[in-house]
């Protein structure tokens, strides 16, 4: 029987530092609430002649004294769980980015060098990693207790999740959202390896892969160098569409004003639903390819766009 | 249909016998407008589907003691769950204390005829049994297979069961809810008896206001977004699938504005049962009474707030997550505020230890585990850990189980003799409180920790090493079991052979113990005058008794 959790990853410390308060608080309460409870039915009940003499009827005092003490202990609790949990939203900007793609009832990994796995993850110790994540059907949960980690995968969105592991070894990873009658069976597990390991595992499983190289292809089969001048430079400019050189990172003002900052989220939205946050100065024109490319293929674009340099002509 | 008043001039011939004498017919019963014998049809109703959820419970339980599945077959097991969710939640919990306790007591506490809408109130239970109907076709031709969360779109697109049959069931189901709620509502307005003052009620009827003011706000909100997951699924209109262009977060915004208003609508009544029980046997007033009327209030209120605790890993963001945290955290406070009335009340008691009080006693320790362990929910970083697991499972079932199943025990046990007219036999009831206690810890205890290593819930199979905590789990729910079947058997047997029961068994103080057991069925022979607080125990009161 296993009664300890391994602890692998930064945030995994942390959590249980938060967990032990929360225990150790639990158990105070129910032993005060217990010890009283128990004592006055021992004291005062109905056969006991013990002198009641007069009844506490002063409730203010009562009532205000632990209301304070229980609003005092609860806000502690709360910016203690808010702050660790602020960081979930923060990845470090040299995480290693590795794409997760959810569907009933598997898995898909997909590496930046093309590498890719089925309910596993390889990942090296003591780098952090960025899974950026989607589904292909329902929603999904990654979760993987060893780093005391989850989130949802949510169809057409990405979402991320972040940790750093610390220690080598295999861990378990559950999909944790009840997702259909084969959920129990989408779980798998994440192998933390050593840095050098790491390499040689990338190099034995089709190394020469390089996911923003097939992310160029798909950018091809599907013509997007037909509006997108300027991106692979292939194509003639017959439709104006903003360039995607260097677009990954840089702030977009957006045709109904606002600023947004073309990251994974926004540059797959812009795929699947190019309506919703067109670049000012362009007319909302592009068709949307939500069913006609896959997830595991826009990740590859994804992947591309995020290659191109500004300016880059490959 | 009117308003009846709270003082209805008394007819000589309608005073003769009881509400269960007035008439022995099938209609006297089903075309009835009497308050207390809808309670009763409503009690046999949610008994029946009470033992249909236990027995769906049973079966996971059975299921979960081998690692790979003892029933072979995850489509089954998933619909198993799903059915003990929707059965237990929709058609136990929620109507359980309310309809049946609830509607029995609440006229004879404010004094009154009956409920101010007694027509309505029978077409509620009729409505319920439409719902409830509905809702075992869907499970008898095949079942639902989403988890009684219905999430898109899982619920709208890809499960090939019965859910738009089972959604239809709980849409008219809550209905009876709404129509319930508006029914308390008015009557605690309108048919308190002279000088029945809003603070001189018993804490019972404030739990019961509260309650049906979130009955008839949050329900509405639950039927419309059921109506939505059918159009979807049949009409693929758009709304929450995100392959038409829907938000499949907009569904989980819109079922836990229901659902989270909805736990309170389960245990609130359980507070109010508690609140009149313990006062009784310690024979004293409760302590702070403003304080625990107005911590329901306070409770009814914010618990509309707090939906977005649910979905702390679902990708709202950052900003609603830490709003959802700190107000669960403000929605415990008037939690924690009853616990500690409720222990103030036994200070300096005369306590005596029949059945409801044992129930309730239970229900006092039960709830704080339950509550505890929902600050490490509350908890952003915990809960990330800690939800879609067991430790959430465990965490609900001291609410709902440990805390709202006691208290309509414990409830039950003391109406029991105003009801029936019956005694039912102390020694039996006092076993099974002691039976289902330990029971109820042995299946939930192990869950927390389960949770801890991560195990998730609705899991068909599990990795080998959890099994040693399932089959502990699972033979608590043995015990389980046997401490609800005892007490179908010895209240079942005190409706022939229990000694009759005196007007006031409890020497309590409510109004409804002024009147004869079992009632008759104008309820009081001359309107009640009330003259003092809830809860006036005399100094009489304080010498020994016997029950």
């Amino acid at each position: 029987m296993m009664l300890s959790l391994p602890r692998a990853s930064e945030n995994a410390a942390e959590v249980d530092h938060l967990l032990w308060a929360l225990l150790i608080i639990s158990a105070a309460v129910l032993a005060l609430v217990m010890a009283l409870l128990l004592r006055y039915i021992v004291k005062y009940r109905a056969s006991s002649e013990f002198d009641r003499g007069a009844e506490a009827q002063k409730s203010w005092r009562f009532e205000s004294a632990w209301t304070a003490a229980t609003l005092l202990i609860f806000l502690g609790l709360f910016v203690w769980g808010a702050r660790l949990y602020v960081r979930l939203f923060d990845p470090p900007r040299d995480a290693l980015t590795i794409y997760v793609i959810g569907k009933q009832w598997m898995w898909k990994v997909e590496h930046i060098g093309g590498q890719r796995e089925i309910n596993s993850l390889h990942v090296p110790v003591g780098r952090a990693i960025l899974l950026v994540m989607t589904s292909e059907d329902v929603i999904h949960d990654f979760s993987v207790p060893a780093f005391r980690v989850k989130h949802d995968v949510l169809p057409d969105r990405y979402e991320t999740l972040w940790f750093t592991p610390t220690r080598v070894g295999t861990y378990r990873l559950y999909c944790t959202q009840f997702c259909g009658v084969d959920h129990a069976k989408m779980h798998g597990e994440v192998v933390v390896m050593s840095p050098p390991a790491f390499e040689r595992w990338l190099a034995q499983n089709g190394g020469a892969g390089d996911l923003a190289r097939e992310g160029r292809a798909v950018f091809l089969r599907f013509g997007c160098g037909g509006c997108h001048v300027g991106t692979a430079g292939e194509g003639s400019a017959t439709v104006p569409a903003p360039s995607l050189a260097g677009l990954y990172g840089s702030p977009v003002p957006l045709a109904g004003g606002g600023v947004v900052v073309a990251d994974e989220r926004y540059l797959h939205d812009s795929i699947v639903d190019p309506g919703r946050e067109v670049v000012a100065g362009y007319e909302p024109i592009m068709p949307s390819f939500a069913g006609q490319i896959g997830e595991e293929d826009i990740v590859k674009l994804v992947a591309y766009i995020k290659s191109l340099a500004p300016g880059e002509r490959p | 249909m009117s308003a009846v008043p709270a003082t209805v001039p008394v007819k000589r011939g309608e005073t003769e016998g009881s509400y269960l004498e007035d008439g022995h017919t099938l209609a006297s019963w089903l075309l009835t407008t009497d308050h207390k014998r809808i309670a009763l049809l409503y009690l046999g109703s949610i008994t029946f589907f009470f033992f249909i959820g236990g027995i769906a419970a049973a079966l996971v339980r059975l299921n979960l003691i081998v690692p790979q599945g003892l029933l072979g077959s995850a489509e089954t097991y998933n619909r198993l769950f799903t059915m003990h969710g929707v059965v237990m939640v929709w058609f136990f919990l929620v109507p359980a204390v309310p309809v049946t306790l609830g509607n029995f007591v609440i006229p004879l506490m404010l004094g009154a005829r009956d409920l101010a809408f007694p027509r309505l109130n029978l077409f509620s239970w009729y409505l319920f049994i439409a719902g409830g109907a509905v809702t075992l076709w869907a499970l008898l031709v095949g079942g639902v297979d989403t988890g009684w969360t219905f999430y898109t779109p899982l619920s709208t697109g890809y499960s090939k069961s019965h859910v738009v049959l089972a959604a239809v069931g709980i849409f008219i189901a809550g209905f009876s809810s709404i129509a319930t709620g508006l029914n308390f509502i008015v009557s605690i307005h309108r048919l308190r008896a002279p000088g029945l003052t809003w603070y001189r009620m018993p804490v019972f009827l404030w739990s019961m206001y509260s309650l049906s003011v979130l009955l008839v706000l949050a329900t509405p909100v639950l039927a419309i977004t059921l109506l939505l997951v059918t159009l979807e699924r049949l009409f693929h209109i758009g709304v929450f699938d995100p392959a038409v262009g829907g938000d499949p977060l907009l569904f989980q915004h819109l079922f836990w504005f229901y659902s989270h208003p909805a736990v309170y609508i389960m245990i609130l009544p359980g507070f109010g049962v508690v609140s009149e029980i313990i006062p009784t046997f310690a024979r004293k007033p409760i302590f702070g009474y403003k304080f625990v009327v107005w911590a329901s209030v306070s409770i009814a209120v914010i618990s509309f707030f707090v939906w977005g605790h649910h979905m702390f890993v679902a990708g709202t963001s950052l900003y609603s997550a830490i709003l959802f945290s700190i107000l669960s955290y403000l929605v415990a406070v008037p939690s924690a505020i009853k616990v500690f009335n409720w222990i103030g009340t036994l200070h300096k008691g005369h306590i005596e230890f029949d059945a409801p009080m044992l129930y309730a006693l239970g229900f006092v320790g039960l709830f704080t585990i339950g509550g505890v362990t929902g600050l490490w929910v509350a908890a952003l970083a915990a809960d990330v850990h800690l939800t879609q697991t067991y430790f959430v499972v465990a965490h609900f079932h001291y609410i709902m189980v440990g805390g709202m199943v006691s208290a309509f025990f414990g409830g039950l046990h003391y109406w029991w003799p105003k009801i029936t007219g019956r005694l039912y036999p102390e020694m039996w009831a006092r076993v099974a409180a002691l039976i289902m206690f330990i029971g109820f810890n042995l299946t939930f205890f192990p869950q927390f920790v389960l949770g801890y290593l991560g195990m998730p819930r609705r899991y068909a199979s599990y990795p080998p090493d959890f099994q040693v905590l399932n089959v502990l789990s699972s033979a608590g729910a043995t015990i389980l079991a046997v401490a609800y079947l005892l007490p179908l058997a010895y209240l079942t047997w005190s409706l022939i052979y229990g000694k009759r029961a005196a007007a006031n068994p409890w020497r309590a103080t409510g109004l409804e113990w002024r009147t004869p057991s079992p009632p008759p069925t104008v309820n009081f022979l001359e309107t009640p005058v009330v003259t003092t607080g809830p809860y006036a125990f005399g100094a009489g009161d304080r010498m020994h008794h016997h029950a």
